[in-house]
């Protein structure tokens, strides 16, 4: 944390050329700025201007007022519904398994084990995780016919469908529940012994040191990481299309086909579907940078 | 204080179940090409297919090509915030985490318009034009990894110190950033490399509407067309992963920091 010193102070040999160290440093950080203006300003900015032009480009609301026709809501709901069903799942699970991994109690080496794999399966997504799910509750699949042979209960004449909402769903839980123990080990490092001891040592039950010590502490951190998994979710598009090809109505698929075909015969509200997204997206992980701001003081 | 072991175990083994029966399931299913028996048949078809080894091979060229862009682009830009332009770190942070928060396809739809055929700059023109843009695209989608594991590992050593030291030697600034920096953060660049190649080489949404021959393209139409090919793929998928992960792992040993996939 040495580094705060700013640009004038310091410098033994820069007497000459002080002015054109700090030339240097902007002509070499340019590239970064070009780049980051033509490949991700412009082209959001493009969207944006886009949402609130008419076909010959003149200001209008229209684009913005049209998302809210039905099949455009559905597709967010839908969107919605399945990035926070399994946000809300993955931080379950993932917090106990990483409470489970990392203060157990349980053999030493479980930890490495746990948040390798985390490693490996939180970045196990697109085609070849739907290609993984229709192999295990697919039709065919193998825990369908495990079911069928020794408990004589077909999970599809229950109603399941690997194609569908749930399906999805049961597939993201496969890179959101390693997300969330890989983001939440460290900050249940983070609980300090001496708080469990000093809560003990004061009579706190178990339940009380939860509930008064370490979910208070925990909890932007919890909140944060659920709200970075739904944006994780809302953005994904290639696992749904790969196991359920066009026919669960997500608003990326949706906003895919406009891209390929216009399918809404309207270029600009193609625009404002993917402003709304970027909308969407962007107002949570302002949230998750707000909680994490607040995670931190007590994390250090 | 004794704590009850039972509902940590249960969740390890729920978990377990959870994260290795579908992998158990894939690769039972991958071996059912040949009726009544288990044969390895779907993996060699779909390593003899032409079509598999020019889109992985494209894949590969992409990330590697991907790799080089982003370490060129991101270590200096992380040694100058570092060294001498603390003040911009604020901006660099905010302008390397904005991929996590565009949405791929958004990102891309904009490129698509912006840089149309017809556009001041035509980057979809010709295929060479539009595997370029591809390329930018991946940077784009690596970057806060990339910056990420390159900035921890920047901040591990003495910038202004080595620096100096090389300065009073009388090295100019492209030596002492290639032959003085580089070496001292590549476990960082290798750590962020290996993230950025396990993300590119499936990468089907960008690849797919830019309409290049990529891997994940591939596997989609591999998917929509066959039965016994797409787990044997899928394994494979995850074997490269694991791979990438191991990598990682090994490199950054002693190297803290730059946690695996962490956003």
């Amino acid at each position: 944390m040495a580094q705060q010193s700013g640009i004038a102070v310091h410098q033994p040999a820069a007497t000459r050329s002080g002015l054109s160290q700090v030339t240097w440093a902007i002509i070499g950080v340019a590239p970064f700025f070009l780049f980051a203006l033509l490949f991700l300003i412009l082209p959001t900015g493009f969207l944006f201007v886009g949402s609130f032009q008419d076909a010959d480009g003149n200001f209008t609301l229209i684009n913005i007022a049209n998302l809210f026709q039905p099949l455009i809501l559905k597709a967010y709901w839908t969107s919605i519904k399945v990035s926070v069903i399994s946000a809300v799942l993955g931080a379950l699970v993932g917090f106990f398994l990483a409470y489970a991994a990392v203060m157990g109690g349980l053999p030493r080496w479980l930890r490495p084990m746990v948040m390798t794999f985390s490693g490996v399966a939180s970045n196990f997504a697109g085609v070849p995780l739907a290609f993984a799910f229709l192999a295990t509750l697919g039709p065919t699949g193998l825990v369908t016919a495990f079911f069928i042979e020794y408990f004589d209960f077909s999970i599809y004449r229950a109603g399941f469908r690997v194609v569908s909402t749930w399906g999805l769903i049961l597939a993201y839980l496969y890179f959101q529940i390693p997300l969330m123990v890989l983001i939440l080990a460290p900050a249940l490092d983070g609980l300090k012994r001496e708080w469990r001891e000093a809560s003990a040592i004061l009579g706190a039950s178990s339940w009380q040191y939860w509930r008064y010590v370490a979910l208070p502490v925990l909890w932007p951190s919890l909140l944060g990481a659920t709200i970075l998994l739904f944006a994780n979710a809302f953005g994904a598009i290639a696992t749904a299309y790969a196991l359920t090809g066009s026919l669960l109505n997500l608003v990326t698929i949706q906003l895919y086909a406009q891209i390929r075909g216009d399918v809404l015969h309207d270029q600009n509200l193609g625009y404002a579907l993917a402003f709304g997204m970027i909308f969407i997206t962007g107002l949570s992980n302002g949230a998750y940078i707000w909680l994490r701001s607040r995670s931190d003081r007590w994390l250090r | 204080m004794k704590q009850s072991k039972v509902g940590p175990w249960i969740a390890i083994i729920i978990g377990t179940l959870y994260f290795v029966v579908p992998l158990i399931a894939t690769f039972e299913f991958s071996l059912r090409m040949r009726r009544g028996e288990y044969s390895f048949d779907s993996y060699a078809i779909v390593l003899a297919d032409p079509r598999f080894q020019e889109s992985f091979l494209y894949s590969t060229f992409q990330s590697l090509a991907t790799i080089i862009v982003g370490v060129l682009l991101v270590v200096p830009t992380a040694y100058w915030i570092q060294l001498r332009l603390p003040r911009l770190r604020g901006i660099v942070e905010f302008l390397t985490l904005l991929p996590l928060v565009i949405p791929a396809i958004c990102l891309v739809f904009g490129y698509l318009r912006l840089y149309n055929s017809s556009s001041w700059l035509p980057m979809t023109g010709n295929d060479t034009a539009t595997s370029v843009l591809l390329m930018f695209s991946y940077v784009a989608l690596s970057l806060p990894y990339m910056y990420r594991a390159v900035d921890t590992g920047m901040r591990a050593i003495d910038v202004r110190t080595l620096t100096e030291a090389a300065e009073s030697l009388g090295a100019k600034w492209p030596t002492i950033l290639f032959f003085v920096i580089f070496p001292n953060v590549r476990v960082a660049i290798l750590s962020g490399a290996f993230l950025t190649f396990a993300i590119v080489i499936g990468e089907f949404t960008m690849a797919s509407l830019l309409d290049r021959p990529a891997f994940g393209p591939y596997l989609q139409l591999i998917g929509a067309n066959r039965a016994y090919e797409p787990p044997a793929l899928a394994i494979m998928a995850f074997m490269i992963t694991w791979a990438c992960m191991g990598f990682i792992q090994l490199f950054g040993r002693g190297a803290r920091g730059a946690a695996i996939g962490t956003v």
